[in-house]
Formats: C-alpha cells, sequence, structure tokens
C-alpha cells in the first residue's frame, strides 16, 4: 500500500484536475477517483484531504459549497474557481516540468 | 502538528468546526455505504479527531477536568512548600477575616435596610442649625405636640411615626423585690401597620393605641426578649408588668426580624408614645420622627411643608422665651429641617461609629493590599523558579491561557483556603468587637446575620484578591520565552523591578496605617489620661429609685446606714455620677443682668459630696445639713471665671433663670477645682452644685424618686462590695431600690470606649501591617541575593569590599523603602482630615505624629535586611563560580 506522503507536493494538482473534469463533488468522492483513477496506486488519506481542501479554499482556488442529499443529510461538495483553473494550469506545467526532470535524470544517470 | 490542531488553526470559531464535523461525518456515511469497514474508516481519521470526536459534546467536561488537573498540581505545589504557604495563607487569612468583620460591622449597622416594607421610603427628620448655647449642631429630637402638627401638615404625602429613643428601663412582673432592665421604645400606634408588620403572637398596636394621654397601658413584646425572657411562651399574651407606677399589658409578640430602629439596640417592650409623660408636653423633645413618604412623592415640598410647621409651632413656643435674647431666638427659629434616607433606621451608634468604622475598613483594606502584595511577591519568586517548568510546558504545546490558568488556579487555592481561615476569623471576631464597644451595664446588640450580603462579600472579596496578587504573576510567568528561559538567562531584572515596585506600595500602606494607628493610640492617651478633676478609684455610684417620691431626710437616712457598712469609707448622694450622662443647665443672670449666652451646668448634691470625690476647695466651705436650694451654692473654678471675670465668687450671688420667666436665687459660698461633668473631651464646663435639700415652691422640702449615692469604699475592688450595698439601701429603707451599679472607673472609661477600640485595633493592624512589609522586605531581598550571587561572587572576587556589596544588595530596595515611606506618610497627612473627628488634641503634622511610624518602619526595614546582607557578604567567590 502506498503511504500516505505518497502524494507529496501533488495533492493539489490531483483534486484541482479531478475538479476541473467534474465539478461538485464531496470528499470523499475525491478521494474515491483519485483512488480509482489511478488505478488503486495513490491515496489520499482524510487526514491529509480535508486540511488541503480547506487550504485551497482558503487560497481561493475552490469555493464550497453545503448541498442537500436524499437522505436530507448536507454535505459539502467542492468547485473550481477561475483562480484555481489559473493554478491547476501552473501547477500541471509545473509538474511537467518536475516530472520530465526527473525522468531525464533517470534516463542519463 | 495533529491534524485537529491544523484545522484548528486553519478556521476558527465553533460554528466553523460544527461545519467541519458535519463534513466529516458525511465523509464517514459515505465510506461505510460504498462499502467499507466502519471501524476502519473512522481509524483513518487518526486518533486525534476521534477524540475530538468523542469530546465534542462535553467540552465543558475537558475543561473541568482541566481545571482539576490544575487544582491537583495547585496543591501538590502548595505542599511541596508548606512554610511559605501557610505564611502566605495566614497573612491573607488574616486580612481577609478583618475585611469580613469590617463588613459585617458596617453592614450590620450603616447599610443593612431595616425588615419594613419598602425601608427605601423611609426618612428621617433632624434640624440643623446654631442651638441655644450659639454653637452649631444637628440632632433629631422633637416634642409630641410638634410631631403631631407635622404628621397632620403632611397628611396624604407622606406618613410620621413618632419613635422614642430606646432606653434602659426597670420593671417588674412580680413583686418589687424582682426588677429587670429591659429596653423600651415609645412608638406610634399605627407604626407596626405602617411597616407593614404582623404579629408573631396576639396583636400589635393600631391608631386606636395610641389616642389618649396616659390610657392605653399595653405593651408589644420583641420577639428576641420574648424568646429569652419568657422561652417563646404564648400565654404571656395578657400578662402584666409594672413600670415606674402604671400597670402595663401585654398584647402580642412583634415579628422576629424587627428589632426596632435602632441598629445597635435590640429593643425589648414597645409602648404606645401616648404613654409617655411628655406626651402633652411642647417643651420636652423625647423622640425621633421617621417619615414614609408615599411613592411618587416629591421629597423637597414634603421637607419644606414640614420645616413650615415645625417653624410655626418653635415661634408659637418662643413667645414665653422671655430671658434670651433676639439673636438667641432668631437662631434658634431659624433652624433648618432635614428629611434624610432612613433606610437602615436611625441611632446614636450609628452616629458615633460611622466614621471609626469606616477608619478601620480603609486600614483593614490598606492591610490586605499588604498581604496581597506579598503574596504576589512570593508568586513572582516562585514562578521564577519555575521558569523552566513553564517554558517546558510552552514548548510541548500549552497555549498561554492554559498556563494562566494553571497559576490563577494555585493563587485561588492560597486565596480559598486564607478566605475560610479568615471566615472563622470573622466569625468570631465581629462579636467580639460588638462586645468591646459595650459597656458593662448597657450592652449595645448589634444583630450580625450571616447571609448572602455577608457571605457574597466574601466571595468577591476572595475572588478580587486573588485575582489581585495572582494575576500579575501569571501573566508574567504565561509568557515565558522557552528559548531564553530553557537556557536559564531571562532578564531576572524585570522580575526584581516588580517585585520593587510592590514593596514600594506596600511600605507606603504601612507607614499610612501605623501614622492613622499613632493618632488614634495618641488620642487614646491623652483622652484618658486627661485629668477629670476628681477620684475615681474606689468609688462605687448606686443609682436608687424610690416607688414614691421620697423625702430628703429619707434618703439622708439610707446614707447614714450605708456609712456604717464594714468596708465603706465616705457617702454622699447627687442627683448623679458626674461623667453618668445626666445633665441639667441653665442660664445663669449675676446682679440682675441679662445673662450670657453660656450655660451654666448644675448638679444636686448632699454635703460631703466634695470630700467623697476628692474635689478640692479653693476656698469657703462645703454646704452644711440645714442648706437647701435655693440659697447656697458651690460654683466651680470655670464658673468664677464664665460670670465673674475670674473674681473669687465667695459670697456674691447669682440667679438661675428658668425657660419661662422662673428665677433661683444662689449665694456662692464655697469655691471649687474643675471637674469633668458631661464628657471628658469638652473644655472644663461652668458648674455649681446645690444642696441636695431642695423646697418647692410652697417652702415644703420637695421629695424625690430617684438619685444616686456615690459610695467611696476602702477596698480596691469596689464591686465586690456592689450586691452588700444593694441589700443595705432595701433594709435601710423598703422602699428604696438600687437601679444600677457602677466603678466611677467604669463610668469614665465608658466615655472612650470608642477611642479605645480604635486604639486597640489600630495598633493590632499597625503590627501586622508591619510584620507583614517586614516579612515581604525580607523575602524580596533574600530573593536578589540569591539571584545576584553569581554577580556579587565576580564582585568579591574582583575585590569589593563588604560595605560596596552590602550597599548593592540593599539600595534599590532602600530607595523603594524611602519613597514608599513618604508616599505613605504624605497620604496619612492628606486623609487624617477624614479621621478629624476621631482625634482629640492630636495635629496630624506633628512631628512626632510623622516621625514615630518613620522610625518604626526604618527599624523594622534593617532588621529584615540583616540577614539577607550577612548572607550576601558571606558568599565564598570561589564556591559560587565553581557551582556555575
Amino acid at each position: 500500500m502506498p503511504k500516505p506522503d505518497s502524494l507529496q507536493g501533488s495533492l493539489n494538482l490531483l483534486v484541482l484536475k479531478i475538479l476541473s473534469r467534474r465539478p461538485r463533488l464531496h470528499g470523499y468522492a475525491i478521494m474515491s477517483r483519485i483512488q480509482g483513477m489511478s488505478g488503486e496506486v495513490l491515496r489520499a488519506e482524510e487526514g491529509s484531504l480535508y486540511p488541503a481542501l480547506h487550504r485551497m479554499e482558503e487560497a481561493g482556488w475552490i469555493r464550497a459549497e453545503w448541498v442537500t442529499k436524499d437522505n436530507g443529510r448536507r454535505t459539502r461538495v467542492y468547485e473550481l474557481t477561475a483562480a484555481g483553473k489559473k493554478q491547476l494550469g501552473s501547477e500541471e506545467s509545473r509538474w511537467q516540468v518536475v516530472t520530465a526532470a526527473v525522468n531525464r535524470v533517470l534516463r542519463t544517470v | 502538528m495533529s491534524l485537529w490542531s491544523r484545522l484548528a488553526n486553519l478556521l476558527r470559531g465553533d460554528r466553523l468546526s460544527r461545519e467541519i464535523d458535519e463534513e466529516l461525518q458525511s465523509h464517514l456515511e459515505e465510506a461505510i455505504a460504498q462499502g467499507r469497514d466502519p471501524a476502519e474508516a473512522r481509524r483513518a481519521f487518526g486518533s486525534a479527531l476521534r477524540l475530538r470526536e468523542e469530546s465534542r459534546d462535553v467540552r465543558l467536561i475537558a475543561w473541568l477536568d482541566s481545571l482539576r488537573a490544575d487544582a491537583v498540581f495547585g496543591w501538590r505545589q502548595l505542599v511541596k512548600r508548606k512554610v511559605t504557604s501557610a505564611a502566605a495563607i495566614l497573612s491573607l487569612a488574616l486580612a481577609i477575616g478583618a475585611c469580613t468583620s469590617a463588613f459585617r460591622l458596617i453592614d450590620a449597622l450603616l447599610l443593612r435596610p431595616l425588615p419594613v416594607a419598602d425601608p427605601q421610603q423611609l426618612y428621617a427628620l433632624a434640624r440643623q442649625g446654631i442651638v441655644i448655647d450659639g454653637t452649631p449642631k444637628t440632632y433629631d429630637s422633637w416634642a409630641y405636640p410638634a410631631f403631631r402638627l407635622m404628621r397632620a401638615a403632611v397628611k396624604g404625602q407622606a406618613e410620621l411615626i413618632a419613635i422614642s429613643y430606646a432606653e434602659r428601663t426597670d420593671l417588674t412582673y412580680g413583686s418589687d423585690e424582682e426588677f429587670e432592665k429591659a429596653y423600651r421604645q415609645y412608638v406610634s400606634g399605627w407604626m407596626f401597620n405602617s411597616f407593614g408588620l404582623r404579629p408573631a403572637v396576639g396583636r400589635l398596636f393600631t391608631e386606636s393605641d395610641d389616642l389618649n394621654p396616659g390610657a392605653h397601658p399595653y405593651a408589644v413584646l420583641s420577639f428576641d426578649y420574648w424568646k429569652h425572657r419568657f422561652g417563646q411562651d404564648p400565654k404571656v399574651i395578657g400578662r402584666t408588668f409594672r413600670m415606674g407606677t402604671d400597670l402595663y399589658e401585654i398584647v402580642g409578640v412583634a415579628p422576629e426580624r424587627f428589632t426596632g430602629t435602632e441598629p445597635g439596640t435590640v429593643t425589648d417592650i414597645f409602648i404606645p408614645t401616648m404613654m409617655h409623660p411628655g406626651a402633652v408636653r411642647s417643651d420636652w423633645t423625647w423622640l425621633r420622627t421617621l417619615a414614609r413618604v408615599k411613592p411618587g412623592v416629591a421629597i423637597e415640598p414634603v421637607r419644606e411643608k414640614l420645616n413650615a410647621t415645625s417653624r410655626a409651632f418653635e415661634e408659637e413656643r418662643a413667645k414665653s422665651f422671655l430671658d434670651m435674647s433676639k439673636q438667641q431666638i432668631d437662631d434658634f427659629l431659624n433652624q433648618k429641617l432635614l428629611l434624610e434616607p432612613a433606610a437602615a433606621g436611625v441611632s446614636e451608634m450609628q452616629e458615633d461609629y460611622r466614621s471609626a468604622l469606616m477608619a478601620l475598613a480603609v486600614l483593614v483594606a490598606l492591610v490586605l493590599l499588604i498581604a496581597c502584595a506579598n503574596v504576589a511577591n512570593l508568586m513572582t519568586a516562585q514562578a521564577a523558579a519555575r521558569a523552566r517548568e513553564m517554558a517546558l510546558r510552552v514548548s510541548i504545546g500549552a497555549g498561554r491561557w492554559r498556563l494562566v490558568q494553571l497559576v490563577l488556579v494555585e493563587s485561588a487555592w492560597l486565596g480559598f483556603l486564607a478566605a475560610a481561615i479568615g471566615g472563622l476569623l470573622a466569625w468570631s471576631s465581629a462579636p467580639l468587637i460588638v462586645r468591646m464597644i459595650n459597656p458593662r451595664d448597657n450592652p449595645a446588640r448589634l444583630l450580625l446575620p450571616v447571609d448572602w450580603r455577608v457571605l457574597g462579600f466574601g466571595l468577591a472579596l476572595t475572588l478580587g484578591v486573588t485575582i489581585l496578587f495572582g494575576l500579575a504573576p501569571a501573566l508574567r510567568a504565561s509568557a515565558v520565552k522557552p528559548v531564553s528561559a530553557l537556557k536559564g538567562g531571562e532578564d531576572p531584572h524585570s522580575r526584581r523591578r516588580l517585585m520593587h515596585a510592590l514593596i514600594a506600595a506596600q511600605i507606603a500602606f504601612c507607614s499610612l496605617v501605623l501614622f492613622v494607628a499613632g493618632l488614634f493610640v495618641a488620642t487614646f492617651e491623652r483622652l484618658s489620661n486627661r485629668p477629670t478633676g476628681f477620684s475615681a478609684e474606689r468609688v462605687l455610684t448606686l443609682e436608687t429609685v424610690a416607688e414614691r417620691p421620697q423625702p430628703p431626710d429619707l434618703w439622708e437616712q439610707v446614707a447614714e446606714h450605708l456609712r456604717a457598712v464594714p468596708g465603706v469609707e465616705r457617702v454622699a448622694l447627687a442627683r448623679s455620677a458626674l461623667l453618668g450622662g445626666w445633665s441639667w443647665n441653665n442660664f445663669v443672670s449675676v446682679n440682675g443682668a441679662p445673662p450670657n449666652r453660656v450655660l451654666a451646668y448644675f448638679m444636686s448634691v448632699s454635703p460631703g459630696w466634695t470630700e467623697a470625690m476628692k474635689i478640692p476647695f479653693l476656698d469657703g466651705r462645703d454646704f452644711r445639713p440645714g442648706d437647701t436650694y435655693p440659697g447656697v451654692a458651690i460654683a466651680n473654678q470655670a464658673f468664677a471665671k464664665e460670670y465673674f471675670n475670674g473674681e473669687n465668687p465667695i459670697g456674691k450671688s447669682f440667679e438661675m433663670l428658668f425657660g419661662e420667666g422662673g428665677r433661683s436665687r444662689f449665694e456662692i459660698v464655697g469655691l471649687v477645682r474643675d471637674v469633668a461633668y458631661l464628657d471628658p473631651r469638652e473644655p472644663m464646663l461652668p458648674q455649681a452644685y446645690y444642696p441636695f435639700r431642695s423646697l418647692g415652691d410652697k417652702g415644703a422640702l420637695r421629695a424625690r424618686d430617684s438619685a444616686t449615692f456615690i459610695v467611696r469604699t476602702t477596698s480596691s475592688n469596689p464591686l465586690a462590695l456592689a450586691s452588700v450595698l444593694r441589700r443595705e439601701v432595701h433594709r435601710a429603707r423598703s422602699e428604696f431600690r438600687v437601679s444600677n451599679i457602677r466603678t466611677q472607673t467604669e463610668i469614665n472609661q465608658s466615655h472612650t470606649v470608642r477611642e479605645r477600640l480604635l486604639a486597640r485595633l489600630a495598633l493590632f493592624f499597625g503590627v501586622v501591617a508591619l510584620l507583614l512589609s517586614v516579612v515581604g522586605l525580607y523575602g524580596v531581598l533574600d530573593y536578589s541575593v540569591l539571584q545576584r550571587r553569581r554577580e556579587i561572587g565576580i564582585r568579591m572576587a574582583l575585590g569589593a569590599p563588604a560595605g560596596d556589596v552590602a550597599r548593592r544588595v540593599t539600595a534599590d530596595v532602600f530607595s523603594m523603602l524611602l519613597a514608599g515611606a513618604l508616599v505613605g506618610l504624605a497620604l496619612g497627612v492628606a486623609s487624617a482630615r477624614y479621621i478629624e473627628t476621631l482625634l482629640y488634641q492630636v495635629k496630624p503634622t506633628d512631628l512626632g505624629m510623622l516621625a514615630l511610624p518613620a522610625l518604626t518602619i526604618l527599624a523594622a526595614a534593617l532588621l529584615a535586611a540583616l540577614p539577607p546582607v550577612i548572607r550576601a557578604v558571606r558568599i565564598d567567590p570561589a564556591t559560587t563560580l565553581r557551582d556555575e
């Protein structure tokens, strides 16, 4: 099983990416998507995910909203803001640069 | 950092944390719905969150839990330092106890509303102005006819109630042998109804019990009297007692809480005002007037109406003032009527002790502040010792308020332990002080209930004190910087500065207390050492009453009988004992001239009285057995000075003027030295003594129903003869009965009761204040030597002489001491005018008065400084430096 910190530095990127594909997801859905789409390789721990969500909300990249589910319970869903889209772009390109650089190192060494 | 603290740091506020909870809850549900194991899902949140989840609804309990932990920890801290803790607690307890006692007394005497309906509507009538002898005065006595007119004048706006001064009187439920004492108050029949009181048993008076003079021989007992005298026997209703020559029937018992309207006296028996012999006299002022102003009625118009009515009454009466000058009459009529709030009742004791109690309250409050400063210094010193512990707490995540709580809880331990002991102290000391106020034969009774007022005061005081001495050290301790503290090098001077400031404050308060105590002690000294002019030693005074007025010969016969009793040296008769409270004054005319405004004081005495009292003759002779009133008189020096320009008055004569044109002529046959007559504080009054044998209007000897036997005994304890003399008086003539026996010494001392109380208590608190300050000073010096031993070691290693070290250690503290003492004495001189009325022949600006406290403090401070200084100069540089 991957370590919780296997997502170190990339959790924001993943959350933003997932929300850009599919807005209005709640925390658990984001978590399961990360897990599912990475083929069970990546796993966001609850202890990291929620603080990250709140940090991003604080930064203005995502916005949260309370919705009432069919069972009458409230749940909190997140979507990307304009700032978030910009952030996603820059994070994505940074990721590309970093991974490319890492790959170059791996190839040459 | 844990998840929770991150979340909590990110988002503040209760609502937000609730939302987070809700979000996490919904996450959990989702997870479980997706088929995850609930326990596993919950575990995924980590332990911090789980804990948070569990304690979500019990945050209060968590706080209480931390409080409990702090309390246990604080207790251990106290127990660890048994001696210092005990010293802190005891000094605080003493101060808290004293403050609570003072509050109990002040509350009971001055603040507590009477237990009647709407006490805030009660007002007392008083008169302010120039009285007959030309001095300004405020007094509150009224004549019944004036009261009646005033009552009618304000009918509808206010109800006036007449209440006589509570008075100790003799009454008997059986034979003449069984006379006993009781406090009697004449009251308006409608008083009980107006006060909204219900009887405990029987009935209370109504207006119809107070209509015609002498026609309502009924009595209502106070609950207290009913309980003590009759054991709450309901059959007491209908019983009769005899007072003077009248028989009274008991008709009811007043409710338990109502003890009369005079705080300091518990009335035993209430009688309708119409039974007072002065009910029809315009010239007897014997009652207080209370006004119950109806709700919504303005006070000033009522006052004006009363003022006008009173003035009209006195104007009518002044028409018969033949011997008074126009000025005197004008002054008399221009007296202003005052209407003063009287929710707490009115009594002489209130007037006598108001400023004394306030002064004592200020003294004990100062002592409390001194004790607080001590404890604060102690806590500060301890906080220094615990800086590392605090730093450790901060570094492992304790918040600032958590530390404040920790230190405050420890302070609260001190505070509440001290309050508990102080409470016990207050419990016993307040009644003790009331007993100190009491002369033996005239016990003042101040009810001192312990109720929410007293408990609330105690609680507020304790909390206030805890905050006072605990907060500064707590804030200081919580502001600890872990890095510097763990390194062991926090700025030690800042701590010392606080301690030094506290020392200065302490010394200032202490010198203020000592200064005031000095004033009170000097007052008492001067007052009790003031010569009275007569010898009180071995003298007994027997206040004696006769069933019916008896001729002077029979009184003389009893005196003769007493002279034969073994142990009796001399016996004389007088109207009253000197300084005994009785007085008789009149204006005097010499050679038919109009009188000046100085009143002369008179006393009827038998031959041998001057000898019994050891009042020396300057000239002339004593009375002879055949001398009568009017006719001859003995004058004192002040009398000769006032009316005869200081010339020898022997052989000269004067006339005593009565209110309405009556005059009696006397020839002065003797001149005696001045004696104190009414009050030992006053300058010697002009006095004249006339013979006990007195001729009435028709030339027959006038019979008397009361007089005082002055008995000089051979024993140094004259009271040992009291019961024998009491029996012998009755045996000599069965019509005579001794109503009260007092030693002359006791009478003299009764005038200085307040001063003695003030002197004793102020001295006590002065000693306590000094002790606390010395302990505080010692503690701070000792602490600073301890802290600076490295520095001192270096200095000494470099060759500093011992004197230099001693000077360095003490310089700061002694400059603080000097500043404190100066401020304290300046405060003392400035505040002395508030206690001026309590002082006697003592000037606050006297050099001695100022030097005494200053020198005392200096001496005490030197004493306190000695051990730390010795310790400082004995520091061995080698050891100290090696230690570090």
